[in-house]
């Protein structure tokens, strides 16, 4: 059978498991950007915190995937439900970029202008959200995008925890020695990840500083 | 306001309240360990309405972290700064800024803020209505030079450096506020715009009737713009002259300064400038 009719003939359970996926990957990213954006801020609020953040993500992040995912099952709450676990697992791996380039975008924010805001009376507040967070977005917004595509990614493994998503199809592939099974899960994965880079790209391209409100 | 006495001739002399006063202000950066380094050290200094005091000294004199202490982006370690009769610690910070312009070298104007939203910035954190800060904005940008119509949408990025400047000047300036903060407001620029700006602050500054502190290591600006000049030198204050008096001054950094003058006066004698050199 060609890869083209196997790709037609289980088309609905293709695209059921690429819903899967991105309904995982989104709420990863939903958690990892609502954690790692705050962490982020932090680091340059509280210097010290540098090392204990930026170090504890790197760790989560050298954890090989498969064994971290086999680390969580046996923990009460988390083993219950795949999806769950599956989710607290990507967010870590997700977090260490989005954390990284939250704080480079801010520290790369030119001393002059926080120093005239500052100047000129605006409160911490007002320059974190007026100066700061605005001037570094494009930096945001491409470390988001390396975690989405590397989520995007990482999660086919969690399909070995049973927590679905186009995984299924490449360890089923892989048990049955079975190369369009293999495809049906990686094709859609990395049509995922381009796609996703290709809009992040766009938007971070729009967002730098300087490049898109011009009249 | 201010303190009136009597003279010996009785006539009755007043000594205006300083607006700013230095009292034995010291500043002293902790560099982590306990090496503690002193970048400002009893320096007493009174400012009162309407004066221009320039801050003039070189590089690491200690002028900036002055200026900053009036705005109290530093603190001091010792001593106090009082802003019209008030220690800056006593101030709330926010409220004390407000009051103050502050004018900077970079310009530090937004990057993403179109020129009429930097200029904006302070009457709309101080909630001014919507028409308010556009008529203000309009204003600004006429008296700074710029026609409102052409400048207002831009953003910072497509001005030149002389532009630029005097968006900065305008920002500061847009809340009215009584006391004006400049540190090297005209150093990035080239010589020519700085001294066509130079003239034209100078003209403003008449009009605006407020009290200013200029930082600066040129002496052109010191002479040209100060009523007083603060000499600066290794975190202490050497002395407080008139210009006048500043150039005529037998004091070693003073000298060396009024020497700057007085070599392009040289140079022009000696016939190699003007006269018959074409350069």
């Amino acid at each position: 059978m060609s890869l083209v009719d196997f790709f037609l003939r289980h088309r609905v359970e293709i695209l059921q498991s690429t819903g899967e996926h991105v309904w995982l990957v989104g709420v990863t990213m939903l958690f990892s950007i609502g954690i790692g954006v705050p962490l982020g801020v932090l680091v340059t609020r509280r210097p010290w915190l540098t090392k204990p953040i930026l170090g504890g993500a790197n760790i989560a992040e050298t954890i090989p995937s498969l064994a971290l995912f086999g680390f969580l099952l046996p923990i009460p709450w988390l083993g219950d439900r795949a999806g769950r676990l599956a989710v607290v697992a990507l967010t870590l791996y997700a977090l260490l970029p989005i954390i990284r380039n939250t704080s480079a975008g801010i520290s790369s924010v030119d001393p002059a202008v926080r120093e005239a805001a500052r100047g000129m009376g605006m409160t911490d507040a007002q320059v974190l959200w007026k100066v700061e967070l605005p001037l570094s977005l494009s930096t945001m917004i491409a470390g988001i995008r390396v975690a989405t595509v590397l989520t995007i990614g990482i999660a086919t493994i969690a399909a070995a925890v049973g927590a679905g998503g186009l995984g299924e199809f490449i360890f089923r592939g892989l048990a049955m020695v079975d190369n369009n099974l293999i495809l049906a899960g990686a094709i859609p994965a990395a049509l995922l990840a381009l796609f996703a880079d290709f809009l992040l790209g766009a938007l971070e391209r729009r967002l730098r500083p300087g490049s898109a409100r011009a009249h | 306001m201010g303190v009136c006495v009597r003279s010996f001739f009785m006539t009755l002399q007043c000594v205006p309240e300083p607006v700013i006063e230095f009292r034995n202000v010291s500043y002293r950066l902790q560099d982590g360990g306990s090496r503690a380094k002193n970048l400002l050290e009893n320096l007493n200094l009174a400012i009162s309405r309407g004066e221009t005091v320039v801050l003039l000294g070189r590089s690491g004199a200690g002028k900036t972290t002055a200026l900053k202490l009036i705005n109290r982006l530093v603190e001091p370690s010792g001593g106090e700064v009082l802003v019209e009769g008030k220690s800056t610690l006593d101030w709330d910070p926010i409220a004390l800024r407000r009051r103050i312009g502050y004018v900077i070298q970079e310009t530090g104007l937004f990057p993403h803020y179109t020129v009429a939203e930097n200029v904006a910035l302070v009457p709309r954190l101080e909630r001014w209505s919507p028409e308010r800060v556009e008529r203000r904005v309009g204003e600004l940008l006429t008296m700074v030079g710029l026609a409102p119509g052409d400048f207002r949408q831009r953003l910072p990025h497509e001005l030149s450096g002389g532009q630029r400047q005097r968006v900065g000047l305008a920002r500061a300036l847009a809340a009215d506020p009584a006391i004006l903060l400049m540190d090297e407001p005209f150093g990035a620029l080239d010589p020519l715009t700085r001294a066509e700006i130079r003239g034209e602050f100078q003209g403003l500054k008449k009009r605006l009737g407020k009290t200013i502190v200029i930082v600066t290591h040129d002496i052109h600006e010191a002479a040209s713009l100060g009523t007083r000049i603060a000499l600066m030198d290794a975190g202490r204050l050497t002395g407080v002259f008139s210009p006048r008096e500043f150039l005529d001054s037998g004091q070693p950094v003073a000298a060396a300064f009024a020497s700057q003058l007085r070599d392009l006066e040289n140079l022009r004698g000696s016939g190699r400038l003007g006269n018959n050199g074409e350069e």
